[in-house]
């Protein structure tokens, strides 16, 4: 594989991950359980927005076909999304929701650490703007976690619950594939293999501090960087691409 | 006591280096922390601040209104706390 | 003191334009007044996020996108910020949504239009923020320290939802004739109801006169509607759109334009719960403090226990 076309599909992983998560974060708007929260989430949900449109503009420039971040955003099909299959979860309850962002804000903070050192100058240069925001959002969803882990019995078994079920997706977040081999050999990117342990230690920790279990490692989905994603993915592309799908060619 | 609902706190923000901590407003939190985070979220949004400072609504004490006439209007009359009070030669130059 | 002393001391801060401030002595009517401005306009602030809230996972760009989603923020926000206002009255803001939720307080009738397509989203930017901020504006030197305080920080803010909205509907109009009319229709179904927004007319208008007396309110709903009116007119005619009002004709004489109907009938009928999206709103409303309420326990027990676990440890 080509190192372009490598950096392209790291680029595409990066920048779905947060156009995803930063949609499923946007559904909260005006559902949130205090009006602080509405305020706090949808500030995280700009903030992956944000990062996503940066490096879907890097994409674009990378693979060199005039596409812009709206053409990569909205206008591929669903196996060319490359996102992590946790982004893609339902937001379910509040607990649901924060496990799934404590466990990617954990997987993004150790990555963006990395990606701060990469010597792709962009890369490092947007790592280094992200990493701030990141690092915020790690520390709300910790203070989450310890807030429902350790608050009510209802709180502790909802989140205890939620942590369980979404475990089986934390696996693919970890997956490598050639166009990682690439990025690696390059120094573009880190070795997620190397990470995950680091992850691994950070997470029971902070389980362990808001009183909960971590999960058994067992059996683990994996897929999104092939393109294979869940159920949930059609549903999310359908609203995500209507606009653009409906009225071809329209400047908006 | 327990209460369910979320205490009011008072936020004041620090908008540049060098200036004091000034009221911004208010909002609901369980705790400190997470009134320090609130506060970030609903009142620097655009850059206002460069420090918090969060209280518990409850520990703000104040003078009353009914207070105020004996309170403020003493000092109404005390110009000599003031420098034009004091009559020097414009010779002597900017003191 | 006396209650006839203190009246008069309220009465001449009135007058001289002095701020109203929470611990000050007030006509109980007069709090009263003001702490149903005040709630009424935060339940706006705070419902207004639903229609446009339908819009954001079906944004057709992502610059688009993040607008919306800021200026849905910001609602929340002065939301925020009008409860707060309202709080310095002694009603904390738990009471407040119950009484949203209990159907004993109103709000912005706009709100239970629905946003059926795109261009909803710059007709209400431009129209429904468009009226809000004629209103605030006006607002920003009402007597109740507070309530102006809250509106000058949100006037402030708000100064990009009405350009965002007119960026929406500009970019349609210069757009396909698909997309132009796509805006004409939402121009069309936002139109009257946004004229609405400033309520009846002063003489059908309960607390109007009032609320003007005690500068709650600094000028009257139908002068504010014609303000808007008028400013209006001439940016819907930079679009190339046509209001759907066919009355509507400038007055040389007046220095103003005349216009036609308000259908009170369908106003009424909106407030009386029977608009398009009524009880969707106050579902969703009385969803989100349902399903938050196990999580707003947790935070709570878990600041007590900490606060207890930091006694022990200083013990």
């Amino acid at each position: 594989m080509e190192q372009k076309e490598a950096l392209f599909n790291y680029l595409l992983r990066l920048a779905d991950n947060a156009a995803i998560l930063g949609h499923k974060l946007s559904e909260w708007c005006g559902h949130g359980p205090e009006l602080e929260e509405d305020i706090a989430i949808i500030n995280t949900a700009l903030d992956l927005l944000g990062h996503a449109r940066s490096l879907y503009t890097y994409a674009g420039e990378v693979e060199g076909k005039g596409r812009t971040e709206d053409d990569l955003a909205f206008l591929r099909i669903e196996r060319e999304y490359k996102n992590a299959l946790i982004t893609e979860l339902p937001n379910g309850h509040y607990g649901d929701t924060i496990a799934r962002q404590y466990l990617f804000d954990q997987f993004n903070y150790l990555l963006f650490t990395e990606l701060e050192k990469s010597s792709d100058e962009t890369i490092a240069a947007i790592a280094a703007k992200a990493i701030k925001e990141i690092r915020y959002h790690l520390r709300r969803s910790i203070e989450w976690t310890l807030r429902l882990g350790d608050g009510t019995e209802e709180s502790h078994n909802r989140i205890q619950e939620s942590f369980d079920n979404i475990w089986a997706y934390t696996g693919d977040l970890f997956v490598e594939d050639v166009s990682d081999e690439e990025i690696i050999a390059a120094g573009i990117g880190p070795d997620l293999k190397a990470l995950q342990p680091i992850w691994r230690e950070k997470v029971k920790a902070t389980l362990a501090e808001a009183t909960l279990t971590i999960p058994e490692d067992g059996w683990m989905h994996s897929g999104s960087k092939e393109g294979r994603h869940t159920e949930h993915m059609g549903h999310i592309l359908s609203e995500l691409q209507y606009m653009q799908r409906a009225y071809p060619g329209c400047e908006w | 006591m327990e209460r369910k609902d979320w205490p009011l706190w008072e936020v004041f923000v620090r908008s540049k280096a060098g200036l004091s901590h000034k009221h911004s407003g208010s909002l609901h939190a369980p705790d400190a922390e997470m009134a320090i985070s609130n506060a970030r979220d609903v009142y620097t949004r655009r850059n206002e601040g460069v420090s918090i400072w969060v209280v518990e609504s409850k520990h703000i004490h104040s003078t009353l209104e009914t207070d105020s006439e004996s309170m403020f209007d003493p000092n109404e009359d005390k110009i000599y706390r003031h420098p034009t009070f004091y009559d020097i030669p414009d010779e002597v130059g900017h003191m | 003191m006396s209650e006839t002393d203190l009246q008069t001391i309220f009465d001449r801060k009135i007058e001289n334009e002095v701020k109203i401030e929470p611990k000050d002595w007030m006509p109980d009517a007069y709090r009263k007044n003001v702490l149903r401005q005040m709630a009424q306009h935060a339940h706006s602030e705070v419902v207004g996020m639903l229609p446009e809230g339908n819009w954001i996972t079906r944004a057709p760009s992502m610059r688009r996108k993040v607008a919306l989603l800021a200026k849905i923020q910001d609602e929340a926000g002065h939301g925020l910020y009008l409860y707060s206002a309202a709080e310095t009255l002694g009603t904390d803001r738990e009471r407040l949504v119950l009484d949203l939720l209990e159907g004993k307080a109103k709000y912005s009738s706009i709100f239970n239009y629905p946003a059926l397509t795109w261009a909803d989203i710059g007709a209400v930017g431009w129209l429904v923020d468009g009226a809000a901020i004629v209103n605030q504006i006006m607002l920003q030197k009402t007597s109740y320290g507070p309530y102006s305080r809250a509106m000058i920080r949100i006037c402030k803010e708000e100064s990009f939802h009405q350009r965002q909205g007119y960026e929406i509907l500009l970019t349609l109009c210069r757009g396909t004739e698909e997309q132009k009319a796509m805006a004409q229709d939402a121009l069309n179904r936002f139109w009257w109801p946004s004229l609405m927004m400033f309520g009846p007319s002063d003489k059908d208008s309960p607390h109007s006169a009032q609320s003007m007396a005690w500068k709650v309110k600094r000028m009257g709903n139908d002068d504010l509607r014609q303000k808007f009116i008028d400013q209006t007119v001439k940016q819907a005619d930079f679009l190339g759109l046509t209001i759907p009002d066919p009355d509507l004709k400038w007055n040389e004489e007046k220095g103003q334009y005349d216009w036609g109907q308000i259908d009170w009938e369908e106003f009424y009928n909106v407030i009386k719960g029977n608009g398009p999206c009524n009880k969707e709103r106050l579902a969703a409303r009385q969803a989100a403090y349902d399903n938050g309420a196990w999580v707003r326990e947790a935070a709570t027990a878990y600041a007590n226990k900490r606060a207890q676990r930091r006694d022990k440890d200083a013990a």
